[in-house]
């Protein structure tokens, strides 16, 4: 598995046009897996000449990295995975974009993902789903689908990804990478495409512990242009301390979970315990109403956030429209894919007058008692572990026609989505095909820097 | 248990901006029922006094100096990312 040191050495050893060239290569050789939508090569080799030039410097001079596309970034369009923005070229970089290309960093490409994050599978992206990196014929997860397979296929050794219900986490489960789903606010969205603005983050896939530490750390901080952001609070530790007390979460280990996800749980756990943490069954009730909460709250949002998608100053328009209200629904109509309308219309649904109160306001006050559970737990636990997803990465098209059996697969992943909390998926064995299976940590808002280190100091003991 | 008709979904569809082809119209209309049929479970729960979350940080009244920032953007820029626009507007089709 490729990390960033490697890189770095390679640079020093060669030159950073080589690396990227390489990088490039890898990820032609690697087009049947349709991770990614478009290379950035012609912007990429610029950047690499630069750094080997002296003209640009930093922590990640040279490091070739890659950005799922609903980022804005330069050198190639921005999709979101739809016909919608197809042949959108962005006019600005997101910020933490521009946070990483200050510090040298060279974008190669752009990721597929779920059209406009809308799915769990990167099967509802308008050009074709990705593969996983273990097995072809199944998914990739998602939304973040892309950037996970690129990360665990050693083409790059870190990309960027988007979360608002498990988006990073699942598909790096799936893929057997890290995946880091930061507290709510930690790093800027700016000129990221928005989904549901009271949950997405911004995270990162890598292949260790300690480069996910690194690239966090250069994207956090507040930002002017995105007023949710918090002041920079993420700072990596050097270690972490034996003692700490763990709740495993007993709702996640029932018997829907596949058994060898149970297991490798299970035993990541038991090495916990041999390190000197303490591990306790804990009970989170409220669990089993997140998904519902979820899928009324993000619709709802969404619905808003892709009111903008109207075919009038950027984007896709449809052609052949007499008025201005033909213009509307026949862009909307072709530029989403279904799962984007389905999405929208729960949306329009519960907040409409007469329903608002049942389902919106019903969902923000069990939100509430969700957060309020989770306060508790963590007034006696430092942390929480649990699984990532009930299972591994499955078939190709298997859940794509029934859209509740697609939700049902982040169960694990939403609950702290709605809360804000921080949660990674470290890569903890694989199933008996040989799949990958993830085990999540959870822990109090900003505690992100100790879940991580928790993480680091497990990584060669499993 | 929610009952989504086909008026329904032609109301929604209206609502959220979406001219849907006929062959849309049945799929949405099962779906639909069957994801409104999960959330209902919500209503099992007792929220009687409890306060809605709708910000998860905090945070209040995030201020910035009043002043312009360069965002590196020109209106020029800006209108080429639209389909048609002549004389520095974007165009679009007759509104009444």
């Amino acid at each position: 598995m490729i990390t960033i040191s490697d890189i770095i050495a390679q640079i020093d050893s060669t030159s950073a046009r080589e690396v990227i060239e390489t990088a490039l290569a890898k990820a032609r050789e690697s087009s049947d897996y349709h991770a990614l939508l478009n290379l950035t090569a012609e912007r990429a080799l610029e950047r690499a000449d630069a750094v080997d030039a002296g003209k640009i410097t930093g922590k990640l001079a040279g490091v070739p990295f890659v950005i799922k596309d609903n980022f804005l970034a330069f050198g190639a369009p921005t999709t979101a995975a739809s016909k919608m923005l197809e042949n959108f070229v962005a006019p600005l970089q997101a910020t933490s974009v521009e946070k990483l290309e200050a510090e040298g960093a060279i974008c190669i490409g752009k990721s597929n993902l779920d059209a406009f994050a809308h799915g769990g599978s990167t099967e509802n992206s308008a050009f074709g789903p990705t593969s996983n990196a273990y097995d072809k014929t199944r998914v990739s997860g998602g939304s973040s689908g892309g950037s996970a397979v690129v990360t665990a296929l050693d083409i790059v050794p870190f990309a960027l990804g988007s979360d608002t219900g498990g988006s990073i986490r699942q598909p790096a489960s799936f893929n057997g990478v890290v995946g880091v789903k930061p507290t709510y606010g930690t790093i800027s969205r700016y000129g990221v495409v928005a989904m549901a603005s009271s949950t997405d983050v911004i995270g990162a896939f890598t292949n260790n512990v300690s480069d996910a530490e690194l690239v966090i750390s250069i994207m956090a901080g507040r930002d002017v242009r995105d007023m949710t952001t918090l002041p920079n609070f993420f700072e990596p530790l050097a270690e972490t301390k034996p003692g700490l007390k763990i709740g495993l979460i007993s709702d996640f280990m029932a018997e829907g979970v596949d058994s060898d996800v149970r297991a490798r749980v299970n035993e990541y756990v038991a090495k916990l315990r041999e390190n000197g943490h303490i591990v306790e069954d804990v009970s989170l009730p409220m669990a089993e109403y997140a998904l519902a909460i979820y899928y009324i709250l993000v619709p709802a949002e969404l619905s808003s956030n892709l009111a903008r998608y109207d075919g009038i100053r950027y984007g896709f328009r449809a052609e052949g429209v007499k008025t201005l209200a033909e213009l509307y629904g026949r862009t909307r109509d072709q530029g989403f894919v279904t799962e984007n309308k389905r999405r929208i219309m729960i949306g329009s649904y519960v907040l409409s007058s007469g329903f608002f109160d049942a389902y919106y306001l019903q969902a923000q006050k069990a939100r509430t008692l969700l957060i309020n559970q989770f306060n508790k737990l963590f007034k006696k636990y430092d942390m929480l572990i649990g699984p990532v997803a009930p299972t591994t990465a499955f078939k190709i098209g298997k859940n794509s026609s029934d859209p509740i059996k697609m939700y049902l697969g982040d169960i694990m992943t939403v609950p702290t989505s709605l809360a804000g909390l921080p949660a990674i998926s470290v890569p903890a064995g694989h199933d008996e095909s040989g799949l990958p299976v993830g085990v999540q940590l959870m822990g109090p808002m900003r505690s992100d820097a100790k879940l991580l280190a928790l993480a680091r100091s497990m990584e060669s003991k499993l | 248990m929610t009952q989504i008709t086909r008026d329904d979904v032609l109301h929604l569809a209206q609502l959220s901006s979406l001219e849907l082809n006929d062959a849309e119209i049945d799929g949405l209309q099962t779906d639909l029922g069957n994801i409104l049929g999960y959330v209902e479970q919500l209503s099992q729960l007792d929220t009687t006094g409890v306060e809605p979350t709708y910000q998860v940080t905090g945070l209040q009244n995030v201020w910035r100096d009043d002043s312009v920032i360069d965002y590196g953007v020109s209106r020029e820029d800006m209108l080429a990312l639209s389909t048609e626009s002549s004389e520095h507007q974007v165009k679009v089709p007759k509104v009444l």
